[in-house]
């Protein structure tokens, strides 16, 4: 017997809470300083799990493919989903486009770990993020600013990750995000609580959640750096940032020896800050994805644009 | 002097750990390198995700003296995936098996609550203390089978009505399913610290 609670659902026969804010959160907290990749098959999630990935994002096609091919990006195919969930012991994520609330509640019958809401697929909805207080299943979300980070936790997003700019190869996109995002945050934690009244309202997030993560120091979330990492150097930069690890999206399967690729990019996120260990890594690894520079992207080519 | 606790800091929640030992006052490191772990009094195996925790740890040479470490009879403790490296024997393990470190005489079942979904906060009755210990369980292994000497201290009834143990103690060795580095509860460090103590002190 399950009854609904305000923070999750309670189990009347042992008492046990699923679905809270703490449960939601915890997950992300046992992905940090880990690396998540996106896989398109079985086959590359035992690869990926193989290489210590802690844990795999299931999709139909990687961005970069997405972004080659055109067209509308939708759910993937839950025969894919299934499939790859079967084949690994990890856990697995998925996307659902922005606003789609409908493909959230399928990937959470489906079992999904973690639902990324992402912009990566063409958007549902040009003003509504879902609801995601509704959902037993954690969600990620991108941000390019506090602001919008702050949106999404409030709506109920557990895990923030940058936008970067996704299947470019370019890191220069997450770059900017993770340094507008931690810059902010230092930003208010220096601010008297009159001010962050005035700046809760110009980056239109709730002043509570201001707050919160002034008093923090952080964001009360976990923040993974994602859009654009393609070498074990860039994940180690995004970690040297100062966020806690590392989305690989096309930078992997789309590269020349994935399966070494993706070790070395596990290794350097756990030793970021070793230079020798990162020179060792960086050895030998076949031809990087080849990545497209950003100003030869268009504005409406560029994903990081969607969510509000 | 406080006492030396190394967090291993391969992957997971290893910050966490670190602050609930700072508060308790003992001095508390990220662990990442073999030669780090002769400077210590007591060991965390954090949660994580055990399989990338055990591919990193081959990768640098950490395996054996881990091993070495457990098997010396040195103060150390897992929670959640920690749990899994620490324990005998695995099921639930990726297709080609995984690195487990041993040495806590129990079988673990990997993913025994299920995915994401089925985590869940419950409280449990811990053997001698005089409340329950709020318990966050994330995508929680458990252990289903215990060894002659190993002390049973909490155990958790699922819906089916199934029993398992979820928190274990073997000599210098602690076991938790759970994560008290997420909770509220500093009960469970200051009971890791005091097996350290008494270790340190004879």
């Amino acid at each position: 017997m399950e009854t609904m609670e305000k923070n999750g659902y309670i189990n009347s026969s042992n008492g046990a809470r699923t679905g809270t804010y703490t449960v939601k959160a915890g997950l992300a907290q046992m992905l940090k300083g880990g690396v998540i990749m996106d896989v398109v098959t079985p086959e590359q999630a035992r690869i990926a799990e193989e290489a210590g990935a802690c844990a795999v994002m299931a999709l139909e096609r990687v961005p970069a493919d997405i972004r080659k091919e055109g067209g509308v990006s939708r759910m993937s195919d839950p025969q894919v989903i299934r499939a790859i969930k079967e084949a690994v012991t990890i856990p697995v994520m998925a996307k659902t486009r922005i606003g789609h609330f409908v493909e959230a509640q399928i990937l959470e019958a489906l079992g999904i770990d973690y639902i990324d809401e992402s912009e990566v697929l063409t958007p549902a909805d040009e003003n509504n993020h879902i609801d995601k207080h509704n959902f037993t299943v954690p969600f990620v979300c991108g941000c390019r600013n506090l602001g919008e980070a702050l949106r999404r936790i409030a709506e109920g997003a557990a895990m923030i990750r940058t936008k970067g700019e996704a299947g470019t190869g370019n890191v220069v996109e997450a770059v900017r995000h993770a340094r507008s995002v931690l810059g902010d945050v230092r930003r208010i934690s220096t601010m008297s609580a009159d001010e962050r009244y005035a700046y809760a309202r110009d980056i239109q997030a709730p002043v509570e959640l201001v707050n919160e993560t002034a008093n923090l120091g952080r964001l009360p979330v976990v923040n993974f750096a994602a859009g654009g990492v393609a070498t074990p150097a860039d994940a180690a930069l995004m970690m040297q940032l100062g966020l806690d690890g590392v989305f690989v999206g096309s930078g992997i399967f789309k590269s020349g020896e994935p399966a070494k690729r993706a070790h070395a990019i596990v290794q350097a996120v756990t030793h970021f800050n070793d230079a020798e260990v990162l020179a060792e890594v960086s050895e030998d690894l076949g031809e990087p994805m080849v990545g497209i520079n950003l100003d030869t992207l268009s504005e409406p080519e560029k994903m990081a644009h969607r969510g509000w | 002097m406080p006492l030396r606790i190394g967090v291993l800091a391969l992957q997971g929640a290893f910050r966490e750990h670190i602050q609930k030992l700072s508060v308790l006052g003992a001095a508390a490191v990220e662990v990442r390198r073999a030669d780090q772990l002769s400077k210590l009094d007591g060991l965390i195996i954090p949660g994580g995700e055990s399989t990338t925790m055990g591919l990193v740890a081959e990768r640098w040479g950490l395996v054996n003296p881990l091993r070495r470490w457990v098997s010396q009879g040195r103060p150390v403790w897992g929670t959640c995936a920690g749990l899994i490296l620490l324990a005998d024997r695995a099921t639930g393990q990726k297709r080609d098996g995984q690195t487990l470190l041993g040495g806590l005489d129990v079988s673990v079942n990997r993913n025994f609550f299920g995915s994401q979904r089925d985590s869940f906060e419950g409280d449990l009755q811990v053997a001698g203390w005089n409340s329950p210990s709020p318990a966050v369980f994330i995508r929680a292994p458990a252990v289903v089978e215990t060894g002659p000497g190993v002390e049973i201290l909490a155990e958790w009834t699922d819906p089916d009505g199934r029993t398992v143990q979820v928190a274990v103690r073997q000599g210098h060795i602690l076991g938790t399913a759970f994560h008290p580095e997420l909770s509220r509860d500093l009960r469970w460090h200051r009971l890791f610290l005091q097996m350290v103590e008494s270790v340190t002190s004879t």
